[in-house]
């Protein structure tokens, strides 16, 4: 293609120099302030590369001279917001729990961290309240299971229960029909006989039967009138508040092959002045003792 | 200039090979040094392959496109490490093949979900998430635990992660389906599956046929719980 640059009458630019069909094309310069900004970000570039970790050399890198690493700046971060819950938070962790209750003002930076602490970690099984799931205990009534006292419900958070945790709260029911401890038709009398426990027994039902069997296998951990033991946590059978319901089948399901549930232990993801945090919480829903 | 442009322009296949050489000097100059910075994955104790029955989990997950709506990487900022838990490590995903990080949080971040709630309650919660999450917009997987998983041909499954790098043994190979049958076997003997792969979760399929939802959640009960990171130092990982 031959090349004939000229000046555009017009405008008084160069052309490109090429025609087609009759159609040529002004070359029209770069604008002079997009140019300048064009080296500018070339220079800010460099400084970059000078700054911020930026050269491979072999088995390392350069690392710039501000040494910046996003890691070190988000645990830097971390610090920066610990440091802002700061004393308190400190404090939580530090005094007993009859000291922290003592305190209005820590007692409120205390709920308000259990509180968000709660509605990330514990709200998916115990419901947003506390108030619980078939199969997730109830946390706001006075019935539990391993103890509500803030002691209690501290080492129950810190080491959870058949999680895995050399110190964790563990028991397990035996399972009196899948093992054949009990008959099935043994086991039907002493589900008629442990709703009368709740008040949910049918008049007329005859419950001596089931009573017996209920003596001799039953009452050892859950106690003689089913008011539970919480060195075992064993639930207490003579309540309105159940783990799995209060239907029949539900109680001879139970006592055929018991569910055992597990709660994690949070030592490992809560620091300990949080769990006790939570264990505050926990304990102002209701039921605390 | 001498050069001759119109050489390249008027030659598709020059032009595309000179192309690909200019493309190719990026990739090099940011991918290859990786390969021989130190740090790059971070010398961390616990990073163990996956059991064979979490490597089936992992399969599913992947298969039901799970990585769409979750991620699997806690990134190195102050709000999600408060949220999730420790930023994830290059290291924690070593043996994933492929990796899982994504960038979609429709749902939660899930690099660090292991343990965090029970067996029992995560398949609850993937037979009808509103059970325990009312507010969840996640769909129901309940038809996974009635999928009989079909691990005939883990083995091969493993052997394949071997090709790529994932350090299995011939041992683990061997062991591959009894590994599935003692991990959701509460009654089984545990001690070579737990030498093999320390901290694995027993999922107990309690005397059902073992089910994709067995493998999924022994997957989930894994993830981000291998590193040990009261044997590292900030420093260590931030060099």
């Amino acid at each position: 293609m031959p090349t004939k640059i000229e000046k555009d009458v017009i405008t008084g630019t160069d052309t490109t120099g090429h025609e087609w069909d009759g159609i040529r094309e002004l070359n029209t310069p770069l604008p002079k302030w997009w140019v300048y900004v064009y080296l500018a970000t070339v220079v800010w570039g460099l400084g970059m590369f000078v700054l911020y970790p930026s050269i491979p050399l072999g088995t390392t890198y350069f690392h710039g001279l501000l040494g910046y690493s996003s890691r070190a700046d988000a645990m830097a971060g971390v610090a920066e917001m610990r440091a802002m819950h700061g004393k308190q938070m400190q404090q939580i962790g530090a005094l007993p729990f009859a000291e922290i209750q003592k305190n209005h003002d820590l007692m409120e930076v205390a709920l308000t961290a259990g509180r968000i602490t709660f509605a990330e970690n514990c709200q998916p099984c115990h419901g947003p309240n506390g108030e619980g799931r078939i199969g997730y205990p109830a946390l706001d009534t006075d019935v539990w299971r391993w103890g509500g006292t803030l002691d209690a419900i501290q080492q129950t958070i810190t080491h959870g229960i058949r999680s895995g945790d050399p110190e964790a709260r563990t028991s397990q029911m035996p399972s009196f029909g899948a093992d054949g401890v009990l008959k099935p038709d043994q086991i039907q009398q002493v589900a008629d006989y442990v709703m009368t426990l709740y008040g949910k027994g049918k008049p007329g039902v005859e419950v001596a039967a089931g009573q017996k069997i209920f003596a001799e296998n039953c009452a050892a951990c859950h106690g003689d009138k089913g008011q539970g033991n919480r060195d075992v946590g064993a639930p207490p059978l003579a309540s309105r508040v159940h783990l799995y319901g209060d239907a029949r089948e539900t109680v001879v399901a139970q006592v055929t092959k018991p569910r055992h549930g597990v709660m994690p232990n949070w030592n490992q993801r809560l620091t300990p002045a949080t769990i006790k945090a939570v264990a505050l919480y926990v304990h102002s829903l209701g039921g605390g003792e | 200039m001498h050069f001759r442009h119109e050489f390249l322009e008027k030659n598709a296949i020059v032009l595309l090979v000179a192309s690909l050489l200019t493309v190719a000097v990026g990739g090099l100059v940011e991918i290859v040094p990786q390969f021989f910075i130190e740090n790059t994955i971070e010398p961390v104790k616990g990073v163990r392959p996956y059991t064979p029955l979490e490597l089936a989990g992992r399969n599913i997950y992947i298969r039901e496109g799970c990585y769409l709506c979750h991620s699997q990487q806690i990134r190195a900022l102050r709000d999600e490490v408060e949220r999730y838990g420790h930023y994830s490590l290059a290291a924690e995903s070593m043996y994933d093949h492929p990796f899982q990080w994504g960038s979609k949080r429709i749902g939660p971040d899930l690099a660090r979900v292991g343990g965090k709630y029970s067996n029992d309650w995560h398949f609850a919660h993937l037979r009808y998430p509103q059970s325990v999450v009312p507010e969840s917009i996640m769909p129901r997987y309940a038809f996974l635990e009635e999928t009989p998983l079909d691990y005939a041909r883990i083995a091969a499954d493993l052997r394949t992660d071997r090709a790529v790098g994932v350090p299995y043994t011939d041992e683990d190979i061997a062991n591959a389906t009894a590994d599935i049958e003692a991990q959701t076997n509460a009654d089984a003997n545990h001690d070579a599956l737990l030498k093999r792969y320390p901290k694995a979760v027993i999922v107990p399929s309690n005397g059902r046929t073992i089910s994709e939802m067995d493998a999924l959640v022994a997957y989930l009960q894994v993830l981000g719980t291998m590193v040990n990171f009261a044997d590292t130092s900030e420093e260590q990982l931030q060099r």
